[in-house]
């Protein structure tokens, strides 16, 4: 069938699965339905104590079984140990037919790809998966199909009990022995853990996972004690290098800055570019410097920020430190001067729920003015893809990036005409994650394209001097200096879903197959 | 013959390896008004060849939009200069730059060469232009015959590195040590017609001091600046573009010489300022340069 994006959904998922194609980013709203809840062991004496031995132990006391799923969070980023040192001894101890719910998944767990390949992992929910897992998905290796979905996504397949997580593993930077986690401290320190609160809430079985026991009580708990079965006490939970890394050095890359500056030059000569704005944006290199950039036009202009919402990283904990905005929503940091910023009484912690679930009665992402996000791919409909490379391989994430572009009044997308050989703008996506309704803006190195749906946009900008393209002219720019690429060529068997915000389904991941030449 | 381009505007002109893709491919977003193709220093000795065949097929497919191509050369003490500009005619370059000029014969060689290249490859005679940078004590003393050496060149180039060696100091960041250099090869050049420009500014944290330099040879009279990376090139079209206090001012100049021309009148105020025909060649430069710089949206 397909779907408001023009993407054919085969019967036969839509089978398994039991969704729905991709209607529109409203085809849900005003849905109703009754949240799911968890089941909870009562703790009701004063003498048993939480602490478990090893992971080991504590799987056999969560009655870890076959085919059970288990959640897990990324705010360790490619320092996190603890997927692997979980899935190892699930391994060792003979479980098959694992999903994995994960809120995201990157390199560092290429170590669980003979779990995939052995059948104690068959299932997969992430965010998305880099490295080895993506590849061994595109090859068609995990049984099950995997699902893509957004931040947001997540919350409420879980909250609406599509997806029940019968375990799940906190990693706590800090945990006292009754469960109260904190993401602050310790040596593992990750500033927040909003991707973890909805597994503390819906988990049957919560089990935190830390290397710095702290006496009790760990306050203001981020997860609290009420929700949690376990505490295991480890060596190490991540490797601190690579869970926060130094601030990033504001980028010299002259593309990167021009790019910047076009979307810097944009965003001011909007309407909602006034005092009390919101504004999120990503860590790539020109993300952050039009932040930098746009940081000097508020201070000139004597305009402050509202609120900024992220991933976090320095120059947007810079605009509180200056008090060019009145307060930050984190649900991720990315560097240091981020993390040390959750201490800033205006830094307020927000879970993934109240940043981006579509199923609550209202998250932040509709509150947004402006959000600026990458893209692997643009289409000449503005679909973008976040996740599936221009070789077919599932090689990122789709994070937020379909629930902050759909709830922002202005989605500024930058990407670079080419990413090396291959255009970034093109006729058609490889897999369309984040709809093109959705996006308001693109801006490439070569020229600056707005959705004609933003007739209102457009209008604003006409006595800008901006290079303005349509999105057709870029396309042609690009295509006209390397060529347009051959299709990148798939079997006809589905691996994974893209999963809309609403669960329906945006588009599916084939497998790959070797490049076939025509005669 | 008069080539059009010779005049053209040439604010910027930014070094590019011609032997890296990455940086060949598309420097034209940035918009300098010249690009440098080095197969010169950039290039290692034994790579030579790949870089040629890396310059020919940029110069043959790639659309730079307007932007001038300039091909440097290796020095005419080297084994490679002829086949460089054969390959870089061949490939369509707009100009050559010939590095380390010394002498007018050296304008001569590299114009010969360019004319038979231009012969067999059937390129219209005259469209490769020549520029000369000199690097030298002996350049620097000799500028005026080298800017008249030939038809084809439209200008100058201090080479500010090779020249403070040769002058027994180096580059200090002041500009003291090359400003016998500079005001030498500007009142040459001008002598004879021809453009001037300027050395690079290497220190790329010291954005500052680039700026200060820039506006130093601007008062000087350069016609432009050769610059190293793309950040380099808003901050000289800046300092170049003329004002609009000037602009408003040249554009009266012009129109009133003009006019008063027609009547018979040689002198007379605009503004307070005495003008008259001495003022027109400057007025018109400014307009000009004003329209480049997409500043002048005037009728003249």
């Amino acid at each position: 069938m397909i779907n408001a994006v023009g993407r054919d959904i085969p019967e036969e998922i839509l089978q398994i699965t039991g969704k729905e194609v991709f209607q529109g980013n409203h085809y849900r709203d005003g849905y109703t339905y009754k949240k799911d809840g968890p089941m909870t062991k009562c703790v009701v004496n004063n003498t048993d104590s939480k602490l478990v031995e090893n992971i080991h132990e504590v799987l056999v006391k969560c009655g870890i079984k076959d085919g059970m799923t288990l959640g897990f969070h990324h705010h360790f980023r490619e320092g996190d140990y603890i997927v692997n040192m979980v899935m190892e001894e699930v391994h060792k101890m003979g479980i098959k037919d694992i999903t994995i719910c994960a809120s995201s998944l990157g390199k560092a767990h290429d170590p669980i790809v003979p779990y995939i390949e052995d059948g104690t992992i068959t299932n997969i929910q992430s965010s998305g998966v880099r490295g080895k897992i993506g590849q061994a998905i595109s090859e068609g290796k995990l049984k099950g199909l995997a699902i893509m979905r957004s931040h947001g996504g997540r919350v409420r397949a879980i909250e609406s009990g599509e997806t029940r997580i019968d375990i799940a593993f906190i990693g706590a930077p800090t945990c006292d022995d009754y469960g109260n986690c904190r993401g602050i401290g310790g040596k593992s320190d990750c500033g927040v853990l909003s991707y973890a609160m909805v597994d503390g809430d819906y988990a049957d079985k919560v089990v935190a996972i830390t290397d710095c026991l702290v006496p009790f009580p760990n306050f203001p708990a981020h997860i609290s004690m009420t929700k949690v079965d376990y505490v295991v006490v480890v060596d190490a939970i991540g490797d601190p290098k690579k869970i926060a890394t130094g601030a990033a050095k504001p980028t010299t890359d002259m593309r990167k800055l021009m790019m910047a500056d076009y979307c810097t030059q944009f965003v001011v000569n909007t309407p909602y570019f006034k005092d009390g704005f919101s504004y999120q944006t990503g860590v790539g290199g020109a993300s952050i410097a039009s932040t930098i950039s746009l940081a000097k036009i508020m201070k000139e202009r004597n305009i402050r920020m509202r609120f900024g919402v992220g991933g976090l990283t320095k120059p947007m904990c810079d605009l509180l430190i200056n008090g060019q905005v009145d307060c930050l929503l984190d649900t991720q940091d990315f560097d240091l001067a981020a993390v040390e910023s959750v201490k800033n009484l205006k830094h307020f912690r927000i879970s993934a729920g109240e940043y981006a679930d579509p199923f609550n009665k209202g998250a932040v992402v509709n509150k947004l003015d402006f959000v600026i996000l990458a893209a692997l791919e643009v289409d000449v409909n503005f679909n973008c893809n976040v996740v599936v490379g221009s070789d077919g391989v599932i090689t990122g994430a789709q994070g937020g990036h379909p629930d902050t572009a759909a709830g922002a009044k202005c989605t500024i997308v930058i990407a670079p005409l080419l990413q090396g050989r291959i255009p970034a703008i093109c006729s058609e996506v490889t897999t369309v994650t984040t709809p093109g309704e959705s996006i308001d803006v693109v801006i490439t190195d070569y020229g600056i394209a707005i959705n004609p749906k933003r007739q209102d946009l457009i209008e604003c900008m006409k006595d800008v001097d901006l290079p303005f393209k349509t999105i057709e002219e870029l396309r042609d720019i690009a295509y006209s200096i390397v060529g347009e690429p051959e299709k990148v060529q798939f079997t006809d068997k589905v691996v994974g879903i893209i999963e809309a915000r609403d669960g329906t389904i945006m588009d599916v991941v084939r497998q790959i197959k070797p490049f076939h030449f025509a005669e | 013959m008069m080539n059009a381009n010779k005049k053209r505007l040439r604010r910027t002109m930014m070094f590019l390896n011609a032997q890296k893709p990455s940086l060949i491919k598309d420097p034209y977003i940035y918009k300098p008004d010249s690009i440098m193709l080095d197969l010169e220093d950039a290039v290692a000795e034994n790579q030579k060849d790949a870089a040629r065949f890396s310059l020919y097929h940029a110069l043959q497919e790639i659309d730079y939009r307007g932007c001038e191509r300039v091909v440097r050369i290796n020095g005419l003490d080297s084994p490679y200069w002829k086949e460089d500009i054969r390959c870089s005619v061949a490939g369509g370059c707009d100009a050559i730059r010939i590095p380390k000029t010394e002498r007018a014969e050296d304008v001569k060689l590299v114009e010969a060469e360019v004319i038979a290249a231009e012969k067999e490859f059937n390129i219209p005679e005259g469209r490769t232009l020549i520029m000369a940078a000199i690097e030298s004590a002996r350049g620097v003393m000799r500028s005026l015959d080298i800017c008249e050496s030939s038809e084809r060149l439209f200008g100058i180039a201090l080479s500010g590195g090779d020249y403070t060696k040769d002058l027994q100091t180096h580059i200090t960041g002041t500009g003291l040590e090359l400003m016998g250099a500079r005001q030498n090869m500007i009142i040459a050049a001008r002598a004879a017609g021809v453009q001037c420009f300027d050395t690079v500014y290497t220190n790329l944290d010291d954005m500052e001091g680039f700026r200060k330099d820039v506006e130093t040879i601007h008062l000087m009279g350069f016609d432009g600046k050769s610059i190293i990376n793309p950040r380099q090139i808003s901050i000289v079209h800046e300092i170049f573009t003329p004002s609009q206090k000037d602009i408003i001012f040249a554009e009266k100049v012009v129109k009133e010489i003009d006019e008063k021309k027609a009547l018979g009148i040689g002198v007379f105020t605009v503004d307070g300022k005495m003008i008259d025909i001495a003022f027109y060649d400057g007025a018109k430069r400014t307009i000009d340069l004003a329209k480049a710089s997409g500043v002048y949206k005037g009728d003249l």
